[in-house]
């Protein structure tokens, strides 16, 4: 993102003097408050979280151990550690994947300027705003294995339904499906936004080309859309690494942790197992694997983006 | 559609219609028709869910499973009743909208001095502390939540409305947003309002503030859901029932029902989220036209 550098308040040389240290007094006022909060509930933690991780801590006793990087080793030893970085993985991709390509597709329809489209844009934007503590809820209902609407569903159209939540198989997809079901609305209001930016003249000028609805797609709107696709997908993963209320209303990591995700096998190390040591070199472990993400998607974007 | 002549072909006529809406037939009238399908059977995926959870909520306990009685055979109006009573209901739903405005009060009164700072004075270390700010929007907040819950306990703020308000008390994103629209705003104002003796909290008051009203509604909307809707916060900093939130509240019916009385815990879902249906009909040009604008998120 551009930053666009702040205007002087005057450009007085004679008064700069005194003005400047005035206004320089009032910005410190102005701007203290908020950094205050931010140095207490943002710096400070991630401070904290790097010094913690390095520290034998359990909330339950009193005692701190220097442990160096023994947290760590713990955490690549262990085999639930390495499943919970393949989960998370495979929900990060999956919902990514899925919302990436739904989002833009529905987004290409709801550009179409037909009657009541309007409707339509509000409808897919409500499961967006419904906290997901009550979409896990109306889910588990859905997918309820014996009885439950979807499995009855499968069963009158002759489909033996898989046990969903239960089954150490079934129970990712189920979890994406969720997230993607009440993310995708957000999303497509992005393309669509995009979508809109882009000059009709182009589409025009092809036409007169000749080229027809897919051309068109593929030749103007998907390069000139990449800055919103790599938005979406930054924003994506981000909001894919958070997702603890779906698993803690609707699995608790299980079956068997094939739904423990990072940053529900966080919680459980540190406000569990009370191991805030362990717990912060999760938190750790995260904050890097976000890094990682941002570097390759920098260096892709110079790839593909076009500004 | 009833104005149309109905002895012509049915794609003419919703050619004809699409003139009528001065769309100067950029939409075939086939491709029109195939989107009003996809649109809707796409629309009947997130509905059918929603109407479903509504159904269920008015049906008798024997009929929550039965797939084909669409509509209750008689509403139950008490299993909504039933659930109210089955805990303090009442409570959380307070509680979460209560430390969501506080929450919003506190931002508002941090973000916009320091937006105003960082976009029209100028003072050393100024890029640098923006940066700070830049930066921690990147750290996903659950990296910072075993250190805050640490300070909240040192604090003794456990199972307080202080541990629920304190730590979302301002937004990196809220400043970054604001800064950039207060740096639209042209500086003839500024100077105008300073020479009518304004101080900078005037020309907050009186410029700032007036000229980007739908910026500061649409953040304090998205704001206002994102902290309803918590779970994990919450789930870690309250204890007692008197402190926990809608969310919470949600959750533990689950957990001691032992998700058996589906219809009331239905029915719990839906007074859970009336809140926000009501907030997103009433202002829904700000939530659309927001999240086009400014990539906000709930």
């Amino acid at each position: 993102m551009q930053i666009a550098r702040a205007q002087p308040v005057l450009r007085v040389p004679a008064r700069s003097r005194s003005r400047l240290n005035s206004e320089a007094v009032a910005g410190y006022l102005l701007v203290l408050p908020a950094l205050l909060v931010i140095a207490v509930f943002a710096v400070f933690p991630v401070v904290f979280s790097l010094g913690v991780s390095l520290f034998k801590w359990s909330l339950a006793s009193p005692t701190i151990t220097y442990v160096g990087l023994r947290n760590f080793e713990t955490l690549f030893q262990s085999e639930t550690f390495w499943q919970v970085l393949r989960n998370s993985l495979y929900f990060s991709v999956g919902t990514v994947v899925l919302i990436v390509v739904l989002a833009f597709n529905l987004a290409l329809l709801l550009d179409v300027k037909i009657r009541g489209i309007a409707f339509y844009r509000a409808l897919f934007f409500v499961p967006h705003l419904v906290p997901m503590a009550l979409i896990a809820t109306l889910w588990l209902f859905l997918y309820e294995p014996q009885r439950g609407p979807i499995n009855a569903l499968l069963g009158l159209l002759g489909i033996p339904g898989p046990a969903w939540l239960q089954s150490t198989s079934w129970a990712m997809p189920a979890m994406i499906i969720v997230k993607v079901w009440k993310a995708v609305g957000y999303y497509t209001i992005l393309f669509l936004a995009g979508l809109q930016g882009i000059p009709q003249e182009l589409y025009e000028a092809a036409k007169m080309d000749g080229a027809g609805f897919w051309r068109r797609t593929l030749h103007i709107t998907l390069p000139l859309i990449s800055p919103i696709t790599l938005f979406v997908i930054i924003v994506a993963v981000i909001g894919s690494f958070q997702d603890f209320d779906q698993i803690v209303v609707m699995t608790r990591g299980g079956p068997v942790d094939s739904t423990n995700i990072l940053v529900y096998y966080l919680y459980e190390q540190a406000f569990r197992n009370y191991q805030v040591g362990l717990g912060s070199a999760v938190a750790v472990l995260m904050l890097l694997l976000l890094l990682v993400f941002t570097v390759i998607k920098l260096q892709l974007a110079r790839l593909w983006v076009h500004y | 559609m009833a104005t149309l002549v109905p002895a012509k072909p049915f794609s003419e006529r919703l050619g004809a219609l699409a003139r009528v809406q001065g769309v100067g037939g950029g939409v075939p009238p086939l491709a029109a028709l195939l989107v009003y399908i996809a649109l809707t059977v796409m629309a009947l995926i997130v509905a059918v869910p929603f109407l479903w959870m509504l159904s269920t909520s008015l049906k008798p306990l024997q009929e929550v499973f039965i797939l084909t009685q669409l509509l209750p055979s008689e509403v139950r109006w008490d299993n909504y009743v039933k659930a109210w009573n089955a805990a303090p209901f009442g409570r959380y739903l307070f509680n979460s909208t209560f430390s969501a405005l506080a929450i919003l009060v506190c931002q508002f009164a941090t973000i916009i001095p320091a937006a105003y700072g960082f976009a029209r004075l100028r003072f050393p270390g100024r890029d640098v502390l923006f940066m700070v700010v830049l930066a921690t929007m990147m750290v996903p907040v659950q990296v910072t939540f075993i250190p805050a819950f640490v300070t909240i306990s040192t604090f003794g703020w456990k199972d307080t409305y202080a541990a629920l308000i304190v730590p979302f008390a301002t937004s990196g994103f809220g400043i970054f947003l604001l800064r950039q629209a207060f740096l639209q705003v042209h500086q003839d104002f500024l100077d105008a309002a300073r020479l009518d003796g304004c101080n900078h909290l005037g020309i907050m008051r009186h410029v700032m503030l007036p000229q980007n009203m739908p910026t500061l509604i649409t953040f304090g909307l998205f704001s206002f859901v994102a902290h309803y809707n918590d779970l994990f916060w919450p789930l870690v900093v309250t204890e007692s029932e008197r402190m926990r939130t809608i969310t919470l509240g949600v959750r533990s019916f689950i957990d001691f029902e032992g998700a058996t009385r589906w219809n009331e815990l239905m029915a719990a879902c839906v007074f859970s989220m009336l809140p926000l249906i009501v907030l997103f009909l009433c202002t829904q040009r700000f939530f659309i036209k927001g999240v086009a604008s400014t990539g906000l998120k709930g």
